[in-house]
């Protein structure tokens, strides 16, 4: 598997604050990341420092296996940080031109990039005069002008309209489907769970978890049940070993799993008691349940 | 470095204050030039500023460059503006971003820098050189281009004029108080020099004398000597007055030209230095 960033033991400090706390983890090509955080958890200055934005108190890292320089790598990415800066009085193209030039490519993409975040029939527009919804599709635009290996994105929606939210996200998932390895942070969970295969959970500067999004809790989600006569589905499910805490919902009880089981082997269980499931479904602990359930961890 | 200059002046082109004030530059300096075409009464008959001989070679290389250079302000506008917003529009942590490094950031805004003051001078050579045809009969190459220096000085002071503008622009990342920073700089060397001077003339030091030649906007400006009182009328005026005979050294002198290329070097130099360790 091909590295594209190595971060080691990465440690900033400002005055008395420390805002991350010697992080490392590794970054593998083909993967979609997201950085999982609370806002002040330290997500943009860990990306701020490995773009060179922002100098490291301690700690190192290397882009492409060290191969070649920070500032030559920058070249072969695209980075988008927080809200989109760009010069106001320059057009959407001559923006973009100046990105071309910077990252040494010949503008035969300008337009094309253009096309894909709907921005064609608006090119020519000052950049002051967009709404903040367009200021954020040129920025993903800009970094996408090299073709990069890798797609850095601080809080592509923060700040949006649900219809901006719906066109960032959507322009995200067209480009993850390409294969582009992509980097998002944001403190939105559901932003994250709907693209993301792995997940980086900061907090407070300190990384506490590194990995594919399912595995981030060893948990085995738990079951909605419902059975025509309460008290006895109550009995028979308190006996299974399987069953962890029981909350008893509206339509039925939740019951948390402890330990992995197979739906037709609980109703089959249940028949043999003369019980007669009416309901039945497994549910898997959502993105933000595993977050909050992790971050509550320290 | 081609690469360099293209960013910036790609920059500079777009920019709504670059453009303004190229045209209020321009304008003023057309303007300018035509002051000595205007004819005024003068006991009966008409005469005009060329007739006092201010436009003749070779002391149109003085006059000129003399007067111009108090419109670096102008063009200092700009340069502050130019770097400032790179701040406050965060296109400088962009930039840094996109693949462009600290040092040739600075490098960048150092060449547009040199750029704008060889453009100037480039400009003021040109009026000089129409303006001494126009109204001199002078047309020996040797008398022509005697004195031309002062272009060179004219280029220098700007150069080095600009370099601190750069430096105020990175250091207070706001152009309004760059901007004031400078004129509050221009105060305080002002102020030194009313101080020392006092002092010097009390208890008969020399502080002033040195420090002239070390201050940076006092050096920029002791660069070029101011050329009023050479022009004859002025000179014999004063002589008549102070009944003496009046001498002054109007050349170039070599110790603020090394002065300002020192100043020249430090403020880019710290201008990168101070990029360099800040977090953007």
């Amino acid at each position: 598997m091909e590295t594209i960033l190595e971060i080691n033991d990465l440690h900033k400090k400002y005055g008395n604050l420390t805002a991350v706390d010697h992080i490392s983890f590794t970054i593998e090509k083909g993967h979609v990341y997201g950085i999982l955080g609370p806002n002040g958890s330290g997500k943009s200055t860990t990306l701020g420092m490995v773009l060179s934005v922002v100098n490291p108190t301690s700690g190192n890292y290397s882009w492409f296996d060290g191969t070649t320089t920070t500032h030559q790598a920058l070249k072969r990415i695209g980075a988008i940080i927080e809200r989109p800066n760009f010069y106001p009085s320059m057009s959407a193209v001559q923006n973009l031109k100046l990105v071309c030039k910077i990252k040494e490519i010949d503008y035969s993409k300008v337009e094309e990039k253009l096309e894909l975040v709907d921005l064609l029939s608006r090119k020519h527009s000052p950049f002051k005069t967009y709404s903040l919804g367009m200021k954020q599709r040129l920025a993903i635009a800009s970094a996408l002008l090299n073709d990069p290996e890798i797609l850095i994105l601080d809080e592509p929606t923060n700040g949006l309209d649900p219809q901006g939210i719906r066109q960032i996200r959507d322009i995200i998932q067209k480009i993850a489907a390409t294969g582009t390895t992509i980097l998002l942070a944001s403190h939105l969970l559901d932003e994250v769970e709907k693209v993301c295969s792995h997940v980086i959970v900061l907090r407070k500067g300190q990384m506490l978890y590194s990995g594919p999004v399912d595995e981030m809790n060893n948990n085995h989600g738990s079951i909605v049940i419902d059975a025509p006569n309460r008290d006895d589905l109550f009995a028979f499910i308190n006996n299974q070993n399987y069953a962890g805490s029981i909350e008893k919902l509206a339509d039925g009880f939740e019951v948390i799993l402890i330990k992995d089981v197979d739906n037709s082997q609980i109703n089959k269980d249940a028949f043999d008691q003369g019980i007669h499931l009416s309901t039945l479904f497994h549910k898997k602990q959502s993105l933000e349940d595993q977050f909050i359930e992790l971050t509550n961890q320290l | 470095m081609k690469r360099l200059i293209d960013i910036e002046f790609h920059k500079f082109k777009y920019s709504k204050s670059s453009k303004v004030l190229t045209i209020i530059y321009l304008v003023i300096v057309f303007a300018l030039m035509f002051v000595g075409l205007y004819e005024v009464p003068f006991k009966g008959a008409k005469a005009s500023l060329s007739d006092l001989g201010i436009f003749d070679f070779p002391y149109i290389w003085h006059l000129s460059p003399y007067i111009l250079s108090f419109l670096k302000f102008l063009i200092a506008i700009v340069i502050v503006s130019l770097t400032a917003s790179e701040y406050s529009n965060r296109t400088l942590k962009q930039n840094l971003i996109d693949g462009l490094s600290k040092k040739e950031l600075v490098l960048s805004k150092f060449y547009l820098v040199v750029a704008l003051a060889l453009v100037v001078t480039l400009l003021v050579f040109l009026v000089c050189l129409f303006l001494g045809y126009l109204y001199s009969d002078i047309t020996e190459f040797n008398l022509v281009f005697r004195d031309v220096e002062y272009v060179g000085a004219f280029f220098l002071s700007h150069l080095t004029f600009f370099a601190f503008c750069l430096f105020a622009g990175i250091l207070v990342k706001r152009s309004a108080f760059a901007l004031g920073l400078i004129g509050i700089w221009c105060i305080f060397e002002l102020l030194t020099f009313l101080f020392t001077s006092h002092i010097d003339l009390r208890f008969g030091y020399g502080i002033w004398d040195v420090l002239r030649d070390i201050l940076p906007m006092s050096s920029i400006s002791n660069l070029i000597v101011e050329p009023f009182t050479k022009v004859s009328l002025v000179k014999n005026g004063w002589e008549t007055l102070s009944q003496s005979e009046f001498e002054k050294d109007y050349s170039v002198r070599w110790i603020n030209v090394l002065v300002c290329l020192g100043w020249t070097t430090l403020f880019t130099f710290w201008s990168y230095r101070l990029l360099k360790r800040r977090d953007l």
